[in-house]
């Protein structure tokens, strides 16, 4: 019995190690959503700046729609807060916030304390449009074209790499896109 | 031409380790003192390429070589000579050699300092460290060669480092970590060692803490760097995140510190031995774990490598290797380990049973909790992220528990306390603590507060109880003190366990009375925090060597004296066109007066942030005496004693041991 005791420890290890043999296979930052494709739903919830005023789908303008999922409790929105403020400048994009699951004051308070990106954030405190397009965390970030539909969706911080390499190329695209459409 | 040399250095080196790992071992087996003997040049060759492969790649650095990859990524010709140097450890590949060369040192330290200890067991502790310098140096040529060329089209410019990077706690902050990390490495290779040759003493323990503990204060001043670069370079004024990386350096700590006294008391009591080798394979497992976990991108963190699966691959191979390996002849042989128990309730030996049941507590919590968002991935129940907020519920409590342990522990005896002995000791200082502890933040802020009550009783607490230790040891008697009789490792502990009560003496300030104030400043306007007057006078701009500067100007006073000049930086740099706020920052032991500049607005006005963090430098002053109080432990006389005479000991120990069995 006590023989059996002292294989405790490798067998824990075992089961560790199968853990993090899937974990290499996963990538935390690419996710799969079956909204890709797909319009976005239609909402109606407060901004974040005006609780009486609400918004809804047709509200996000813009030919190329960037939505991003932000929360005060979130460290690594506190990291990639600063990208967001140079992406905003991208005459190209309108960036919108969805403010997820948060506290109401705080979250004014962040915008005040490190500056506001967005043209304005979507005040999501029960999480119901979180849900609607399938979030799981903060933060994340939706590309919505011209026409309403959810091209990618982004989990994990945005910096300078991530953009050129997961978002550029996107953008031209779309670009491109509606120049044939338009033609 | 020299990167080629650095890089063929470097498979030297793996040579000599892959001989290192076999020779040794095969010496042992055949009692062939020739073979057991070639450990000790053997890993003094392992050294020396290693020391000149890091040597080149530092070189290569100062020349401006932008043909290498790896500097064309992480330097640049403007750069200043000692952030090129620095920037060796920038990446992930520089970064690996820092590594194994780290591991060499140890190696060759271990070879050099066991004169007095058997030869055979010092020919399989070198063979274990071998075999781990194998495994790395070869993930590091195989996988992220530091070495690798881009011709014939080389870029005539690097790209310069990561300007967060660019400063001094980057210079020291990895070399100090790693150290650590690696030294735990050593213990590891004796709980190995002792395992092959089925043999656990005293002797061993004797032989195994003094590295255990180096490797630890190592470690220690690692962190400490860390957190304190994080709160200054940073600009948020945070000094800890819970980020896995931190995490990953944390973990081998708390392992580590359980590890450090579980040696003590194999030593000295001759027992919690399953404990000790347990938690030396757990520690180094950890720290293979953090290196798998930062740098094969299963967990998205602020500061991890570049990603690369089949990095991944190699290193959750290693570490099967590795762990699965040493468990396994764990399994087996650890039977042959006795660990006699024979104390009572009110004893020293408890009293460390428990701190170290919290502290792997700890340990393993908040490696749940770093795991946690994989294991949710892996079983494909979506993703989420672990926040502060679960590691400040679960941790803070557990040190609060642990720490009331840390003010028992020193003032108990081994085996049995005295009856009443304990009760007499503390109860003045218990009382005491609890007075201070609750006068202190009537005194300092004026009204009570729960958080400062919990944190400055435990603080105060904690020094009295290693005070009234020393004075207790350095009672002659004939009644005078002499602190020279004094041991110099109960100096060490009583400096490590002060150093704890500083840190959380730090902690519980900052958390309890920093202010934090975000206003929009235009020149000449003044803000009040916390009783300093701080006049914004206007901006300059500032040129650096790659870069350039807005540079604030705050004049800081109180009560109408001009105390200091803020300047705190808005930075481009050139290369990398980056953005970086440089705080400016005022310390004294008191409080830290941290300015950081946001963003222009209109008019020359300026968001900015304004921080009051008081005593936040005790935090990593603690972490610096708790590194000394290592040090000076490992000075201690006990550890150069020969083999002989703790032999002698041994065999008075023994009968007691048989009649317990």
């Amino acid at each position: 019995m006590k023989s059996i005791i002292r294989f405790i420890p490798l067998i824990l290890f075992f089961l560790l190690a199968v853990l993090l043999y899937r974990g290499l296979f996963l990538n935390p930052q690419s996710m799969p959503s079956a909204m890709i494709g797909k319009p976005l739903p239609n909402f109606e919830l407060p901004t974040l700046k005006s609780i009486e005023q609400r918004v809804g789908r047709d509200d996000l303008q813009g030919d190329i729609v960037l939505l991003n999922v932000w929360a005060t409790w979130c460290i690594q929105c506190k990291y990639e807060h600063p990208y967001l403020l140079n992406i905003a400048r991208d005459p190209r994009i309108k960036l919108y916030g969805l403010n997820f699951t948060d506290d109401h004051k705080a979250a004014l308070n962040w915008l005040k304390q490190y500056q506001d990106p967005y043209v304005f954030s979507i005040f999501d405190e029960q999480g119901a449009l979180g849900l609607d397009i399938g979030v799981f965390g903060a933060p994340e970030t939706f590309v919505i074209d011209h026409t309403g539909i959810i091209r990618k969706r982004f989990a994990g911080p945005i910096n300078d790499q991530v953009w050129q390499k997961e978002f550029l190329p996107l953008i031209e695209t779309l670009e491109a896109e509606m120049a044939a459409g338009a033609s | 031409m020299i990167p080629e040399l650095g890089h063929f250095a470097l498979i030297i080196g793996l040579a000599f380790a892959l001989c290192l790992s076999v020779v040794p071992l095969i010496g042992v087996a055949q009692n062939n003192h020739q073979l057991i003997n070639s450990a000790k040049p053997l890993s003094f060759g392992l050294f020396f390429f290693v020391a000149i492969s890091i040597f080149l790649l530092g070189y290569s650095f100062t020349v401006d070589d932008f043909s290498v990859k790896y500097i064309a990524g992480h330097s640049n010709s403007l750069l200043p000579y000692y952030f090129k140097i620095s920037a060796i450890w920038g990446g992930h590949e520089g970064s690996m050699l820092l590594w194994v060369f780290a591991l060499t040192c140890w190696t060759f330290a271990v070879s050099v300092f066991s004169k007095q200890l058997e030869k055979e067991f010092v020919a399989r502790v070198l063979a274990v460290m071998g075999m781990i310098a194998v495994g790395f140096i070869l993930f590091t040529l195989l996988t992220s060669n530091p070495f690798e060329r881009l011709l014939p089209n080389f870029p005539l410019e690097g790209l310069d480092l990561n300007p967060l990077l660019q400063d001094i706690g980057l210079i020291i902050h990895p070399p100090m970590l790693y150290m650590g990390y690696v030294g735990f490495s050593v213990a590891f290779a004796f709980a190995i060692a002792a395992l092959m040759a089925g043999k656990m003493d005293a002797a061993w323990a004797r032989w195994s803490r003094p590295w255990t503990v180096a490797a630890w204060s190592f470690l220690s001043v690692g962190i400490a760097l860390g957190s304190w670069w994080a709160y200054y370079e940073l600009g948020w004024g945070g000094w800890w995140f819970w980020d896995p990386v931190e995490n990953a350096s944390f973990l081998p700590w708390l392992a580590g510190t359980a590890l450090i006294h579980a040696l003590a008391v194999t030593e000295q009591r001759n027992t919690f031995k399953h404990w000790t080798l347990l938690l030396a394979i757990f520690t180094f497992s950890l720290v293979l774990l953090g290196a798998f976990l930062v740098r094969s991108g299963v967990i998205t963190s602020v500061h991890s490598f570049a990603v690369d699966p089949e990095r991944g691959i190699y290193l959750l191979v290693l570490l099967a290797i590795a762990v699965g390996g040493s468990l396994t002849l764990y399994a087996f042989r650890a039977a042959n380990v006795s660990s006699p128990s024979r104390f009572t309730f009110y004893s020293r030996e408890n009293a460390i049973l428990i701190a170290m049941s919290i502290l792997v507590t700890a340990t393993v919590t908040i490696l749940l909790g770093t795991l946690y968002p994989l294991i949710i991935d892996a079983m494909g129940l979506g993703k989420i992220s672990v926040g502060a907020p679960y590691f400040n519920a679960v941790f803070v409590p557990m040190m609060i528990a642990l720490f009331l342990f840390m003010g028992v522990g020193p003032l108990t005896r081994w085996k049995k306390a005295r009856k009443g002995e304990l009760a007499k000791h503390l109860n003045k200082t218990s009382i005491f603590s609890v007075f201070f502890g609750a006068a202190w933040p009537f005194i300092y802020a004026g009204e009570f507060s729960l958080s400062a009550f919990i944190g400055m009783t435990l603080g105060c607490w904690i020094v009295l109880a290693v005070l009234k230790d020393v004075f207790i040891n350095a009672k002659q008697a004939d009644g005078r003190l002499k602190f020279s009789a004094v041991p110099l490792n109960h100096i060490g502990m009583a400096l490590a366990h002060a150093g704890i009560a500083i840190t959380v003496i730090g902690v519980t300030m900052v958390s309890t009375y920093e202010k934090e104030m975000n206003i929009k400043m235009a020149p000449g306007e003044s803000a009040n925090l916390s009783g300093y007057m701080i006049e914004f006078a206007g901006t300059k701009d500032v040129l650096g060597p790659n870069y350039s500067a807005i540079q604030g100007q705050l004049k800081v006073s109180l009560d109408g004296e001009f105390v200091t000049l803020l300047k705190p930086e808005l930075r481009t740099y050139k290369v990398q066109r980056s953005g970086m706020t440089e705080a400016a920052i005022h310390t004294n032991l008191w409080r830290d007066i941290y300015v950081a500049l946001g963003d222009p607005l209109e008019q020359n006005s300026w968001s900015m942030r304004l921080y009051y963090k008081p005593f936040i430098i005790w935090i990593w002053l603690g972490g610096f005496c708790m590194a000394i109080g290592g040090f000076l432990a490992i000075l201690s006389k006990r550890y150069r004693k020969r083999v002989l005479v703790t032999e002698q000991k041994l065999t008075q120990a023994k009968p007691a041991v048989l009649q317990e069995a």
